[in-house]
């Protein structure tokens, strides 16, 4: 294993602990609007997956319809990518590691994608619990389609066009709590340390990850009267903590204040290490997680950060019992009973 | 329903009706080819009986069918079961009823005067029957009373009264004792207690009628030596089987009649013979949140590499259609069941039809076009539910097999089924030393000649392996595009690549004597009624037939020479809008289409023979 502490004598190019550089972790060129949020997001995914040292070539890619949903090609174009139908990327996702369950799962959807047309399977996604790391750029409008509303538009908002939404908007996280996804967090494009450090811990989990990544739509949605602008989101975001993450292979502890952090032991002995702004906040309390997510709605305030986190509960996969290998290349010996078996049932209808 | 003369009684004053059976006159003896009815109240109980009369006709070595002519409903609705003994092994159902088995006091009436004049019926004294027909033996019974004196428990007489009407039926027709005993014992094999229960039961009912009841009607059963080594399973579980043996790895499915049988048998087959000796198991099966979920974790483990499959009726194909355009546009291999029943919307969910064949085949927007097989028989379920899935991976696309609820869900008999010959056949898929040497791949780059090109799977530890796949348009390389040109090269090999399915899916059945001039076409569970039908064209009309039976589509080049050998052409099918002579028209030279006719039934009842005949019939103008 390649050791990232030691510096460099000679500018040999970067690389993480697989001797990769950054680039192995590109994709190809962005065909979203300059200044999208969704393109930010592509790139703190790069970072995470080259600093966790994660290889491109065990990731799975995948994503609905939309202008979000496109940039799985953006990032990792080594890894296989998947861009499936409108809302249903989570069935996608669930076969494709159902039958290869050694692979790393990120799924990105849209707010569209998500909250209208995909609301059921996404439902069911975070019941089953299936280690995916599952990220919602969020911009509060049907990019793609030109500017229509959301369902995670939040009351008031304006569009371009004067028009005001008068619905509520659905609270992604606070669903997902409920639903019982294992990892719940939200996050802003623009806040690079933020976004980062969590999807680091998200790579980390073992289970579904939730992340509501509000991400400015700049031809649509980011004028004044919108609530998912970059302007408003910067005035409004109060974060209910710091998100560090020191993965499991590194040494170097972090220096936070025992008594103002809460420390997470994830699944493959990383630490989730969470500064506490918010008095008492515990993010493995579903309760209060919801309770805090609630509030901050009847505050207008967009709460970002690891709202909850359970590092126990087992995975889909877990709890389907599956054999080690990947399903998708057993043996014919291992997947095809012999003669006798048949001979046996046969028997048993004569 | 009704082809006997109808003749209405004089109500009878309820002491009037002997417990002896009243006597029509005595016709010729009619010995191994008749059908009994049995007509009960859904949630009765009225399986275990009926199964029992079925197995133990089998093992007196008559060959036999029973169907099982269910409502919609758990309990309360009336409900019917039909027997078949043909020593000429016809299975398909048969239109007339030949001996009744009144259990159902709402439909008795109906039930009675539905009956062909000869015909016989057994029923609850209390309902009183005769008074409806002098023209069929009656066999009233004391159901109650001879129930009571065996089950002395009084919860438990509802389902033992079943079991009196066997031991009634058996004595009347002749099955023998041993026959029954043993099949009862089998039907409750791990229940001892039950099984002497039901047991005494059977011989209750057997002797009432030995002592009381006087054999006046002509139908009789007599060993034959006809069913030995034949096994009895329903098209379900055999595809199940199929399923098993073929290697599945990731099953999904949301429930619906007349299809959860495969899954609900393919998880018990799954929990006993696919899980490894730590416990481990080499499949996934999930109960998805609807029918687009389940097709979609088909496509996703059919991308990844995994054998997947699905299986469904009518409403879950609607909903499937966004996902099958996509599985055929970016090429992933996936296998979906579809289990007919009556449409359109819900329809009749408890009855059967071969209603999805447009709907399946050009499923979805554009310009798609799917394979699917059309097993005829329990063995075509087995052996098909094999061949899809090497045809899904060898073929790269979403491949059907269409079977419907008569051949999925009644009991059927068989040879027993053949242990697979073929090694599992996975396709074109490139390994990470393919990569090494040849450098790079385009994943949709027609490199053989038979327009399927060749796929590498997630996971494969090379830099070159990976290739971006989605249902946008793209180029041979799965690049996103926008080009016609880049467009229209994909779309012209997947026509190309269908055109080279045509010679790899199971050929049609032909059934031909180079003379005759008329032939017919069908396919699935029309079989046994067509096979039935050609007889008595010939025997009854003179009418020599040739015959070919289609196993799927595409079609394969033999069915346009069979077309083009003939002068007439039935194609005979059970639905309304001749769907498959659609199919036919489309692939078809023009100067073959005039050639072509219809036999058509979609009520929703299994095809019989007669129906069949009776249509041929009128049209030829014999
Ligand atoms: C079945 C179906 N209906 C409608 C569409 C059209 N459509 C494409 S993207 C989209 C909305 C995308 O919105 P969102 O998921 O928020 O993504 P964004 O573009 O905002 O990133 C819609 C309605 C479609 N592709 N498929
Ligand atoms: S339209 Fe909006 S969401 Fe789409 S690429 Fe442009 S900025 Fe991004
Ligand atoms: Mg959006």
């Amino acid at each position: 294993m390649a050791t990232t502490l030691e510096a460099p004598k000679t500018p040999a190019p970067k690389t993480n602990r697989l001797g990769l550089q950054a680039v192995d972790y590109r994709g190809a060129k962005t065909t979203l609007c300059a200044g999208c949020g969704h393109n930010a997001i592509s790139e703190r995914i790069i970072d995470a997956m080259y600093e966790m040292g994660v290889k491109p070539e065990r990731v799975l890619k995948l994503s609905g319809i939309g202008c979000s949903s496109k940039s799985p090609t953006y990032f990792l174009g080594r890894a296989h990518g998947f861009n499936s139908v409108h809302g249903r990327m989570p069935s996608v996702a669930t076969g494709a590691l159902l039958a290869n369950s050694s692979m790393l799962g990120i799924g990105v959807s849209g707010d569209g994608d998500t909250a209208s047309i995909g609301l059921g399977q996404f439902a069911h996604l975070m019941r089953r619990n299936l280690p995916l790391i599952y990220i919602i750029e969020d911009n509060g409008v049907y990019g793609l389609t030109k500017g229509q509303f959301s369902a995670t538009a939040d009351v008031g908002s304006k569009l371009k066009t004067g028009v005001i939404n008068e619905l509520p908007a659905i609270n992604t996280c606070a669903m997902a709590v409920d639903l019982g996804a294992t990892f719940v967090g939200r996050s802003f494009s623009g806040d690079k340390k933020q976004l980062l450090s969590m999807l680091k811990a998200a790579i980390a989990h073992n289970g579904t990850v939730m992340l509501d990544v509000i991400s400015p739509c700049v031809t649509f949605n980011d004028h004044e009267g919108s609530t998912k602008s970059y302007k408003y989101v910067q005035e409004h975001e109060d974060s209910i903590g710091e998100v560090g993450f020191v993965p499991f292979f590194d040494d170097i502890s972090v220096d936070y204040d025992p008594g103002t952090t809460y420390d997470v032991q994830m699944h493959d002995g990383s630490h989730l290490k969470l500064r506490k702004l918010h008095e008492g906040y515990d993010p493995t309390n579903r309760i209060g997680a919801v309770k805090a997510l609630m509030e901050a709605e009847e505050r207008g305030e967009i709460l970002t950060g690891v709202f909850y986190i359970d590092a126990k509960r087992p995975s889909f996969i877990d709890s389907l019992n599956l054999a080690p290998e990947p399903l998708a290349t057993l043996p014919q010996d291992r997947v095809r009973p012999p003669r006798r078996v048949l001979d046996e049932i046969m028997q048993a209808h004569l | 329903m009704a082809t006997g003369e109808v003749a209405l009684g004089k109500p009878a004053g309820a002491a009037a009706e002997s417990l002896a059976a009243s006597q029509p006159s005595t016709t010729k003896k009619v010995v191994n080819d008749f059908s009994i009815q049995v007509a009960t109240v859904n949630g009765s109980g009225s399986q275990s009986a009926n199964s029992v009369l079925l197995k133990s006709i089998f093992s007196m070595g008559i060959p036999v069918s029973g169907k099982n002519l269910f409502p919609s409903n758990i309990a309360g609705l009336p409900t019917w079961y039909t027997i078949r003994a043909s020593k000429h092994g016809y299975v398909a159902r048969k239109k007339e009823i030949d001996v009744l088995v009144a259990m159902n006091p709402e439909t008795g009436r109906e039930d009675m005067l539905s009956l062909p004049a000869g015909s016989a019926a057994i029923y609850d004294q209390s309902l009183n029957l005769k008074q409806y027909r002098q023209d069929v033996t009656s066999y009233p019974v004391p159901f109650d009373q001879l129930t009571a004196a065996v089950c002395p428990e009084a919860k438990l007489r509802k389902l033992v009264k079943n079991m009196v009407y066997v031991g009634v039926v058996a004595q009347l027709i002749g099955i023998d004792l041993q026959s029954a005993e043993t099949s009862v014992r089998r039907q409750f094999a791990r229940k001892p207690k039950a099984a002497d229960l039901n047991w005494n039961a059977v011989k209750a009912g057997y002797e009432y009628a030995a002592q009381s009841l006087v054999k006046a009607d002509p139908f009789f059963l007599e060993p034959m030596q006809a069913t030995e080594g034949k096994i009895i399973i329903d098209g379900n579980s055999a595809a199940a089987l199929g399923a098993m043996f073929a290697g599945v790895t990731v099953v999904t499915w949301y429930p619906i009649t007349p299809s959860s049988s495969v899954v609900e048998n393919l998880i018990g087959y799954l929990r006993k013979y696919r899980v490894d000796q730590d416990g481990k198991a080499t499949f996934a099966v999930v109960q998805a949140e609807d029918e687009l979920a389940a097709v979609g974790m088909v496509l996703g483990a059919g991308w990844a590499g995994a054998r997947s499959m699905t299986a469904t009726s009518g409403p879950g194909i609607s909903l499937m259609a966004e996902f099958v355009g996509l599985g055929y546009y970016a090429e992933l291999p996936g296998v979906i069941f579809d289990i007919q029943r009556v449409g359109p919307s819900t329809g009749m969910p408890t009855r059967t039809m071969q209603g999805d064949l447009l709907s399946v085949a050009y499923l979805s927007h554009g310009d798609t076009k799917h394979v699917f097989l059309l097993p005829a028989s329990v063995e075509e379920c087995y052996q098909f539910a094999i061949e899809a899935f090497d045809l899904a991976e060898q073929l790269q696309t979403p491949v059907f097999v269409l079977s419907d609820l008569d051949l999925g869900m009644n009991n059927w008999m068989s040879k027993p089924f053949e242990y697979p010959t073929k090694p599992i056949n996975r396709g074109k898929v490139l390994t990470k030393e393919d990569l090494d040497r040849l450098g790079g791949f385009a994943r949709y780059k027609d490199v053989d000649g038979d327009a399927i090109p060749y796929r590498t799977l997630p996971g494969t530890d090379h830099p070159r392996a990976a290739y971006f796949t989605r249902g946008s348009g793209h180029n041979e390389k799965g690049l996103y595009t926008e080009r016609a040109d880049e467009y229209q090269e994909v779309m012209e090999r997947l026509a190309r690549k269908f055109d080279t399915a045509r010679g790899m899916v199971p050929a049609p059945e032909l059934v031909q004597n180079g003379k005759s001039k008329v032939g017919l076409i069908a396919f699935g569970s029309s079989d046994f009624a067509v096979r039935e039908s050609r007889d008595q064209l010939k025997k009854e009309h003179g009418l020599e037939t040739d015959y070919l039976r289609l196993r799927a589509f595409p079609f394969s080049r033999e069915v346009l020479e069979f077309v083009a050998a003939h002068d007439r052409i039935y194609v005979i099918e059970q639905n309304r809008d001749a769907q498959m002579l659609s199919l036919l028209k489309l692939d078809l030279p023009v100067k073959e289409l005039s050639k072509l006719r219809s036999v058509r039934y979609f009520g929703g009842m299994p095809l019989d023979a007669r129906t069949v005949t009776d249509g041929l019939v009128l049209q030829e103008g014999i």
